[in-house]
């Protein structure tokens, strides 16, 4: 599904990807993870086709990424939803620009805001929602254009401990439901290991190691031991250096 | 008690009440004809209106809104482009901010001149003023925009033209509104001055012809004339603005 090949990127003189070689398979999840300014939002960007890139390539579905793709869907962290459009007109917006028919717009739309149990939201606008029902609007209105691919840029990192979690279980389940390739960024080592297949670890614009893991797609995993494995290897890997003893 | 609390609610009214009696304070305690009483004032502001005032203000209102429309066709593309593009701002803000402080009123002459005595010399001088908030305020408008809004929009695959209408233009809208009422203010004591040049028509005129004929209680009409026009143009942008822009006004 995605193929990035020789990657580098710089801003003006400062190296923000040095060499980034990754495959992502199709309708797999892979979770990147690193320290601030490591470069991870930067490789986002690029798959999404926000910013040009002249070193390297990226290719998603065989074809080289140049500009922003039709069925790639992208959640931001935040500010992802217009101010002055209600839920519903926020969500309505990638059916109305694909020219979809009146009717149909309204049934996705409707169906969607059911199925992510919204629906009281639909006339509200984004300053009257908090950030747990902004985040399940800015994933409706992703998922409602029906991406083959869902990019996402620390999508829990300004919510509570609570609502992170609900919002976790509610990819999952997502994928689940209708399987998708999700690539996402964190800098939470649980987050990246609850929904991460593939859990790529960066540091200073480069990759340092590529986890498989096992565990992923069980939605009790917070509660056994392996879980837990998993983050501390994780961990590990970021803070390497540093010596953990198992006594 | 239950009046006062209703005043207090009723901004306008408030705001009313006050000015009237500061001006009886003023009226009583200064004792002269050059201010008259707000009772006598009101009475022969009704007698006057419906056929010398509301000629004076209609043609003072056409100006204004002339110059405005002018200032918004010219101001708005011109703000959206050097918001928009960072060569053009480095081209054109340089020069603005030259231009933009400006006594423009001392150009009045030369604006007569080249354009003769009518009213393209008194719409050209105001536009000359109020442009530059039109312009500034777009153009801070669209740098203000945060990029992830950008990115955000582009993901949902919305097309350059689409990008206008469902971005830039609801978010500077608000900022537009703000130049706005500041323009009004100051379209309105641009031309005060203006039309005592060369016109027989315009409130502005009609205010200083009555000062010369020491006829204060005619002046005083024509003032509050010309404070009503404002405060009713103000209110109507709050409505237009409340119609326009709802998420601005959310609790």
């Amino acid at each position: 599904m995605i193929q990035v090949r020789n990657l580098n990127y710089a801003y003006s003189s400062d190296v923000a990807l040095s060499n980034i070689n990754l495959d992502i398979k199709q309708n797999t999840t892979c979770a990147i993870i690193g320290p601030s300014g490591c470069g991870k939002t930067t490789l986002l960007y690029l798959l999404a086709g926000f910013i040009d890139y002249n070193e390297g390539e990226i290719y998603i579905k065989n074809e080289k990424v140049k500009g922003s793709r039709r069925e790639t869907g992208v959640i931001l962290q935040d500010y992802g939803l217009l101010p002055w459009k209600t839920v519903w007109n926020n969500i309505a917006l990638g059916l109305k620009v694909r020219g979809t028919a009146k009717e149909q717009i309204n049934k996705e739309v409707d169906e969607i805001l059911r199925e992510l149990d919204i629906q009281d939201l639909k006339n509200k606008y984004p300053a009257q929602l908090s950030g747990g029902q902004k985040q399940r609007v800015t994933i409706a209105r992703t998922l409602v254009i029906k991406p083959d691919l869902l990019l996402l840029d620390e999508f829990t990192s300004a919510l509570d401990a609570m609502t992170k979690e609900n919002i976790q279980n509610l990819i999952l389940s997502i994928y689940k439901k209708r399987p998708v390739t999700i690539v996402f960024v964190t800098h939470s080592i649980e987050e990246a290991v609850f929904l991460g297949q593939k859990i790529v670890i960066m540091e200073k614009a480069r990759i340092k190691k590529i986890i498989d893991n096992p565990y992923f797609g069980d939605g009790e995993i917070r509660s056994r031991i392996d879980y837990y494995n998993i983050c501390l290897e994780v961990r590990r890997w970021l803070e390497e250096g540093k010596t953990y003893e198992n006594r | 008690m239950k009046i006062v609390e209703r005043i207090l609610k009723n901004k306008t009214l408030y705001g009313i009440i006050i000015v009237v009696i500061m001006w009886y304070v003023l009226h009583i305690s200064i004792e002269s004809s050059v201010i008259p009483s707000p009772y006598n004032t009101v009475k022969r502001f009704a007698h006057l209106i419906p056929e010398v005032l509301s000629v004076h203000l209609l043609a003072s209102l056409g100006r204004i809104m002339i110059a405005i429309a002018i200032s918004i066709i010219i101001g708005v593309p011109l703000g959206l482009w050097i918001g928009m593009n960072k060569k053009a701002d480095s081209i054109i803000s340089p020069v603005i901010y030259i231009l933009y402080p400006l006594p423009k009123i001392a150009f009045l002459p030369v604006f007569m001149i080249l354009l003769g005595i009518g009213n393209s010399a008194k719409v050209t001088l105001i536009v000359t003023i109020i442009i530059f908030q039109m312009l500034i305020g777009v153009r801070d408008g669209v740098k203000e925009i945060p990029k992830e809004l950008f990115y955000s929009v582009i993901s949902m695959g919305v097309s350059r033209a689409g990008m206008y209408k469902h971005l830039i233009m609801p978010a500077i809208l608000p900022r537009l509104f703000s130049a706005l009422r500041l323009s009004l203010g100051i379209s309105i004591s641009t031309l005060f001055f203006a039309e005592n040049f060369a016109t027989t028509y315009g409130i502005g005129y009609y205010i200083m012809n009555a000062w010369i004929m020491v006829d204060y209680l005619d002046m005083f009409a024509g003032i509050l004339g010309l404070s009503l026009l404002g405060l009713l143009l103000l209110r109507f942008l709050d409505f237009l603005e409340r119609k326009l822009c709802p998420w601005v006004f959310l609790t």
